[in-house]
């Protein structure tokens, strides 16, 4: 079924993800529905010399009860995310790898930091230990672009093979990517989403040298409350979020379960400032005017914002939502699911990715959790605190990098 | 007590379970593991000996046993 236009439509099949609520797709959207924080005090590295204690951690992530030692040692935690996401996601699709076609089978994935873990390890062997002692795999695994070369060699997907990294809206950008490869017939099922692991001692002081982040330590679970007027910056998060997207005839012709459509893309750049939002919201204005405009869709029943709970970031991002849907805006409700599981950066989208997908399929809108005070200038309905029964058919997820670099998606329904 | 040693390494560094048999006459080429583990071994092998292994020796190693015995001729010179 290919449009007028000759383009080819983009529908998700499986989704799959590792959250800081553990691994999967189901455990992801039971815990958002149910209104729970994953943030608490950080357990992997001594925090006392830091002003925020606090993350979002992923927490007895077992990878070697998915993927043999042999191989997991050989990758950083970012690539050991994407692989049992995208096995989830694999999963879930039911697509048989031995009937595909693989040299249209690919992989687009995104993230901000790549493999920073073994950056920073090897660093300190360097350091410590001298040059002879760092290690052969050091390469291998800090390079961003190796969460998917391994997902091409642990599922066979010889088609495109793309990274793309725009920090927060990396994996926004390579859903939009992967989408574009399908609808322009270079490719028929793409692996795509993103992954990052970036709670380290060098991640956590950078980012709070630049005040972006919460130091509510003393409440953890309160501290990540996106346009709360008590918002004091994000928290820190990591995971994975993968989609399994194809074109609409792949995906019927192998009698696929159709999750949801990709129906429209958004793109563009502040060109304003290194990591400052535009007050005007010109920027993020446009990535979703671009989105909705491609997708030919009169109305949105919910939109997943970027909602990272800076001061920043949510004055803006409403504002850019006011201008869009003008009177209209405050009719729709927006969710920022980071209220619950903290910002995993350039895994942040596709995370929010698939849980646009589980609102469709649920009609379940998850709440924004710890919005308690209102903002004067925040005062669109951020579904506070309690989820909502409603008919989600087309949802609209932002998403905003440092450089000043968005991206806007619009997944609908398919009857 | 090298060659023990130097197996327990490699079986640690492989992940291998007790099953795999590591001899002597077992050499690392063999065991069909790629050229960045058998760097990664080395460099544990040095370790674990308080050792430096010139790079030339490495091409002179024929299996683990040959290696043991240039630990065994280091360690006790």
């Amino acid at each position: 079924m290919q449009e007028l236009s000759g383009k080819r439509r983009v529908v998700v099949t499986g989704t799959g993800c590792v959250t800081p609520f553990g691994a999967g797709r189901r455990t992801l959207f039971d815990s958002l529905v149910a209104g729970k924080s994953a943030v608490s005090l950080i357990s992997s590295f001594d925090t006392s010399d830091f002003k925020t204690k606090i993350a979002a951690e992923i927490k007895n992530f077992d990878v070697n009860s998915y993927f043999p030692k042999s191989e997991t040692r050989k990758m950083d935690r970012f690539t050991q995310l994407a692989a049992v996401a995208a096995k989830d996601a694999l999963e879930d699709s039911k697509i048989n790898l031995e009937k595909l076609d693989r040299s249209r089978f690919g992989v687009v994935l995104g993230t901000g930091f790549g493999g920073i873990s073994t950056t920073l390890e090897q660093h300190e062997v360097l350091l410590e230990r001298g040059s002879r002692r760092v290690s052969p795999f050091c390469v291998p695994m800090m390079i961003p672009n190796m969460a998917a070369g391994t997902l091409s060699i642990l599922f066979g997907a010889k088609g495109v093979n793309e990274t793309v990294s725009t920090a927060c809206a990396s994996s926004s950008h390579a859903i939009a990517a992967a989408a574009l490869l399908i609808q322009s017939g270079k490719a028929d099922v793409i692996i795509c989403g993103g992954s990052e692991a970036p709670v380290n001692p060098l991640i956590l002081a950078a980012f709070s040298s630049m005040n972006a982040l919460s130091r509510r330590n003393d409440e953890p679970e309160k501290a990540s409350r996106p346009f709360d007027r008590n918002r004091d910056g994000f928290v820190l998060g990591e995971g994975s979020g993968i989609l399994i997207l194809e074109s609409f005839e792949h995906a019927v012709h192998r009698n696929a379960d159709i999750y949801a459509e990709i129906a429209g893309t958004g793109s563009s750049a502040d060109a304003y400032h290194i990591t400052s939002p535009d007050p005007d919201a010109k920027g993020a204005e446009s990535a979703m005017r671009a989105a909705l405009c491609e997708a030919e869709v009169s109305e949105i029943d919910l939109i997943l914002a970027h909602g990272t709970g800076t001061l920043a970031n949510d004055v803006t991002e409403t504002r850019a939502i006011k201008a869009v849907f003008g009177g209209n805006a405050c009719e729709i409700p927006v969710v920022s699911i980071k209220s619950m599981i903290g910002h995993a950066l350039g895994a942040a989208a596709a995370i929010s990715a698939v849980a646009a997908v589980s609102a469709i399929n649920s009609g379940l809108v998850p709440p924004t959790i710890n919005l308690e005070t209102p903002d004067p200038e925040c005062d669109l309905d951020y579904v506070p605190n309690f989820t909502r029964k409603a008919e989600i058919k087309c949802v609209l997820t932002n998403s905003f990098g440092f450089g000043g670099q968005n991206s806007s998606l619009v997944f609908k329904a398919v009857n | 007590m090298y060659f023990e040693k130097i197996a327990d390494v490699v079986r640690s560094h492989l992940a291998l379970d007790e099953s795999v048999q590591i001899t002597p006459e077992t050499s690392l080429k063999g065991m069909k593991i790629d050229s960045l583990d058998v760097v990664e071994i080395i460099m544990k092998i040095e370790d674990a000996f308080e050792i430096e292994i010139p790079d030339e020796k490495l091409h002179e190693f024929q299996n683990l046993g040959d290696i043991a015995e240039y630990v065994k001729s280091v360690k006790e010179s």
